[in-house]
């Protein structure tokens, strides 16, 4: 049944553009791993390495201790769910889905059984007869999933089945995959670029850029403690702050553009005093005070239980906050102070842009 | 591994097919330029084939006449199916379905149906003919040599550019159109401005096929051109004339041939290539309510144009149901042209539709194997593939024909007198049109859905069978239609190729009119039209559709 997926070192060219350099990730079984990143930095092309779609040229892919590298893609026992669904227009709903079985060479009556057990799950029980010509996208994507699930696959491989849907039947697909998931435990690669869509549909994520693995782990582990710059900023929002590492009392500390000394019981105390750093701050993770930093409203956007502001500091910058609505409210132009909460703001390392945080274990 | 064996079968499949377009085509496309320079019976070389051409006034007076008359047809069917296809676009025609499928049948109806009609019709003792003369008093002697071919031409070929033309102006955006009225150009001069530029491609594209097929057409000259020789003519009297066989002369003249009709294809290439517009139309163009003058005038136009592409069609049927005598028609209707045309020519109805149908299947099948395997797997051979079977667009039928001939008429290659050869020459002659349109569909199938097959567990010759080919068949279809009313009335290659037992319905068709046996002749073409006419409104019928690519 469910495998687990290892990749070691695997490499990817077309032509002379290596698109993938040295990349090795571990997938549990059961997991639902989703691989986040921003457009052409080869997502897709991981995913159909695993497939067997794209050639490999260079690591190994194991299911389980199965090296699978020269395995045609129709031995691998894959269910594939695509962007653009690929439902086989000349078959009505059923045959669609039927349509592993019968390779397998599934009799009647099992076979219907099984399908229409299927068509139920995924709630298109209705459209069984029906051709996929008229069907909605999320119909045609329902069906996808059927198919794909139905074989009961050892892996699932998903590349943004969902980013051609609209956003509501997006939220919607997305929780019911995340459920039949769920219920069928098979491990699941799941690609998107959407970030909220993979925090909430993930057990892990793979933050990729250019073709490199930035950070896997948990959605809370991923947004609360960033491995980098790059994933602190790619997964929601923030704004940074220059900043220099000092102690004090022993205590790892910042000192901020004005001089102000903040104290980061977060950070690691063997980082050198004088260490240029950067400060990454969530727009929540600030708040107005009567000590810290000047800043003056630039605009503010009401967005029902929170105030959105555009602040800029006495040193020009521009940043985001977002304050509980049943705080003080501030006015445009108005000056105010600024604080953060440097118990859970992440600190960086100018240079490398690496993490100084102590949660966060460098791979 | 096992992947690398599916590869292997591809390369194979690919392989296959050039090999058999390579005995069946290059080869004796090949032989016709050998044969030209060099005798096989003396093994010398020599020039005198062309020599002979170029030095004697008759037989380059024929490249002339040829280059004239078709010159001028191309001109004037551009004129008439491309204005006929603008106002029906524009204008709203009462029966413009009607005029779409006469023209349709008209295109696919036998290449020389045409001339014997007019013949019948404005011949020297042509019906319309004594009438003029009778009512006038003059001696007009009817139309036969340049101007007969010409107006043949030009009524037989008009249909083509209306139906390409048609197609074009479904794809040009109404807002287009809009928007030049907007901004004040109106009426001619947005014509020649706006929609001109627009579907020039498809324009030159189809008087290219005009061109290629005036060009290469036997049977209109043969019968109506009387004095008036042009080169299909020619080939086919030095190469199967009675009066004396000169088959290396026969080469020349095909070579020379095939330089004209690449030479005109390579003009229209680099036309076309400097004016390529992607169009596809969100908004297609609405045809509007026109009122007065202009409203009689555009019906008029049509109707002329649907009565001259009928007339023929009319003329053979009428003529098929009347008595014969010898080779006069007398009163009175009967079905002896048919019990006639069955009794002794039964043989071709059943050749024609069996070598058809053969033909057509193996068209299918490899014409959706190298679309596959140069869309899907391109490679160095696939283009290779991909090119050379382009090239039977530019060869004439009669050289084909012939070329044939010279590679298969002896040891160890005896081929000439089978089915085979003329079932050869069919597959030929349509592959391209299949390969391209199977590309075409192709490649708007997404790969994907190949992959989503795979990844359920079908190898790839499962997916293949399963998946690819029941997508494609639907896009297919009309085109393999198309394909197989153009063979059943081909005639300028299998003429060349026939034997007394592989005779079809458009050859008999050919002789009996040349023998004089009007009566069957007409039975048979009937037969013809008719199969072409039940196909397509089938074919119209079961798909819903009301329009047929060519
Ligand atoms: N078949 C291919 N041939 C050549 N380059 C490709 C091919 N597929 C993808 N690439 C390149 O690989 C990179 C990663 O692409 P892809 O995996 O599709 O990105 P993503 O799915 O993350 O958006 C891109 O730069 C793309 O141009
Ligand atoms: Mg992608």
């Amino acid at each position: 049944m469910s495998v687990t997926i290892k990749i070691e070192h695997a490499v990817k060219k077309f032509g002379s553009n290596t698109v993938i350099k040295d990349l090795s990730l571990t997938v549990e079984q059961g997991e639902f791993f989703t691989l986040l990143g921003s457009s052409g930095c080869g997502k897709t092309t991981l995913l159909r390495m695993i497939a067997g779609f794209n050639s490999i040229e260079g690591g190994d892919f194991y299911f389980n201790d199965k090296r699978i590298n020269d395995m045609p893609p129709y031995k691998r026992n894959i269910g594939m769910v695509f962007q653009n669904y690929a439902i086989f227009p000349h078959m009505n709903t059923f045959n669609n889905v039927a349509f592993g079985l019968k390779q397998q060479k599934v009799r009647e009556p099992e076979l219907s059984r099984r399908v229409n057990e299927m068509l139920e799950t995924v709630q298109i029980s209705e459209l069984r007869d029906r051709m996929p010509k008229n069907m909605s996208g999320g119909q045609q994507q329902r069906i996808a999933l059927a198919r794909a699930i139905v074989m009961q696959p050892d892996v699932l491989l998903m590349d943004e089945p969902l980013s051609n849907l609209d956003a509501k039947l997006r939220v919607e697909m997305r929780t019911a995959i995340k459920h039949i998931q769920n219920a069928c435990k098979i491990t699941t690669i799941y690609v998107t670029h959407d970030q909220e869509e993979a925090l909430a549909i993930s057990d892990r994520i793979a933050v990729m850029r250019e073709g490199v693995i930035q950070q896997v782990g948990a959605p809370i582990t991923i947004y609360q403690h960033p491995a980098n710059l790059f994933v602190a900023t790619f997964i929601g929002q923030s704004s940074l702050m220059d900043a220099t590492a000092l102690h004090v009392d022993g205590q790892p500390a910042v000192k901020l553009y004005d001089g102000s000394v903040r104290v980061l019981p977060g950070m690691r105390a063997d980082i050198a005093d004088g260490t240029a750093l950067k400060l990454c701050i969530r727009p929540n993770e600030f708040h107005f005070a009567d000590e810290g930093l000047n800043a003056s409203v630039e605009e503010r956007v009401f967005f029902g239980d929170t105030m959105r502001y555009t602040l800029r500091l006495d040193n020009g910058q521009v940043i985001e906050i977002k304050q509980d609505i049943h705080q003080p409210l501030a006015q445009i132009g108005e000056k105010v102070k600024l604080s953060f909460r440097s118990d859970v703001v992440n600190a960086f390392d100018a240079h490398s842009e690496v993490s100084v945080m102590k949660e966060v274990v460098q791979a | 591994m096992k992947k690398r064996r599916f590869l292997n079968g591809w390369t194979l499949i690919t392989a296959a097919c050039f090999l058999f377009f390579l005995f069946f085509f290059l080869y004796p496309i090949s032989r016709i330029f050998i044969n030209s320079v060099y005798n096989f019976e003396t093994g010398a070389f020599s020039m005198k084939s062309f020599v002979k051409f170029f030095t004697k006034r008759y037989y380059t007076n024929t490249v002339w006449n040829s280059l004239k008359v078709t010159s001028l047809a191309t001109l004037s069917t551009a004129f008439f199916g491309g204005t006929l296809a603008y106002l029906a676009r524009t204008i709203r025609l009462r029966g413009k379905r009607v005029l779409d499928i006469v023209m349709l049948i008209s295109v696919l109806s036998p290449p020389f149906i045409g001339a014997y009609s007019w013949i019948v019709l404005l011949g020297r003792a042509g019906v319309v003919t004594e009438f003029i003369n009778k009512l006038f008093g003059i001696q007009f002697e009817g139309i036969y040599g340049f101007s007969g071919i010409l107006l043949v031409f030009t009524i037989k070929l008009s249909p083509l550019v209306y139906l390409y033309v048609s197609g074009a102006l479904k794809n040009l955006d109404n807002s287009l159109n809009e928007a030049s009225e907007s901004m004040g150009c109106r009426g001619v001069r947005k014509i020649v401005t706006v929609i001109l530029p627009l579907i020039l491609p498809t324009l030159l594209a189809s008087a290219l096929l005009v061109f290629m097929r005036a060009l290469a057409d036997f049977g209109t000259p043969m019968l109506i051109g009387e004095g008036y020789r042009t080169l299909p003519v020619l080939i086919y009297n030095s190469f199967i004339g009675e009066v004396s066989q000169d088959h290396s002369f026969a080469a020349a003249i095909s070579v020379i041939i095939v330089a004209f009709t690449t030479a005109i294809f390579l003009l229209q290439r680099w036309v076309a290539g400097r004016v390529n517009i992607e169009m596809s139309s969100m908004n297609p163009l609405e045809p509007k309510k026109a009122t007065g003058i202009r409203n009689v005038l555009a019906h008029a136009y049509a109707y002329v144009f649907i009565l001259l592409e009928l007339l023929p069609i009319i003329v053979v049927t009428f003529n098929s149901f009347q008595n014969t005598q010898g080779s006069m028609f007398v009163e009175g209707f009967s079905l002896t042209s048919y019990v006639k045309a069955f009794n002794s020519m039964g043989s071709s109805i059943a050749n024609t539709y069996m070598y058809s149908i053969a033909a057509l299947f193996i068209i299918l099948v490899i014409g959706i194997l190298v679309s596959y395997s140069s869309v899907r797997r391109p490679s160095v051979l696939t283009a290779v593939l991909d090119t050379t079977t382009m090239f039977p667009y530019i060869i004439p039928g009669s050289v084909l024909g012939i070329s044939m001939l010279l590679a298969f008429n002896k040891p160890p290659l005896t081929l000439s007198g089978t089915a085979m050869i003329i079932i050869a020459a069919y597959v030929i002659r349509r592959l391209p049109y299949t390969i391209r349109s199977s590309s075409a569909i192709l490649r708007q199938i997404s790969p994907s859905v190949e992959e989503a097959s795979q990844s359920l567990g079908a190898n790839g010759a499962e997916t293949f069978v399963k998946v690819t080919v029941p997508m494609m068949i639907s896009g297919v279809l009309p085109g393999a239609l198309m394909s197989w009313m153009s063979i059943i009335s081909e005639l300028s290659a299998s003429i060349m190729l026939y034997v007394g037992t592989t005779k079809t319905m458009t050859i008999s068709i050919y002789t009996e009119v040349i023998r004089g046996n009007f009566g069957v002749a007409s039975a048979l073409s009937t037969i013809l039209i008719l199969s072409t006419i039940v196909v397509l409104l089938t074919f119209f019928k079961l798909t819903g559709r009301s329009e047929i690519e060519l």
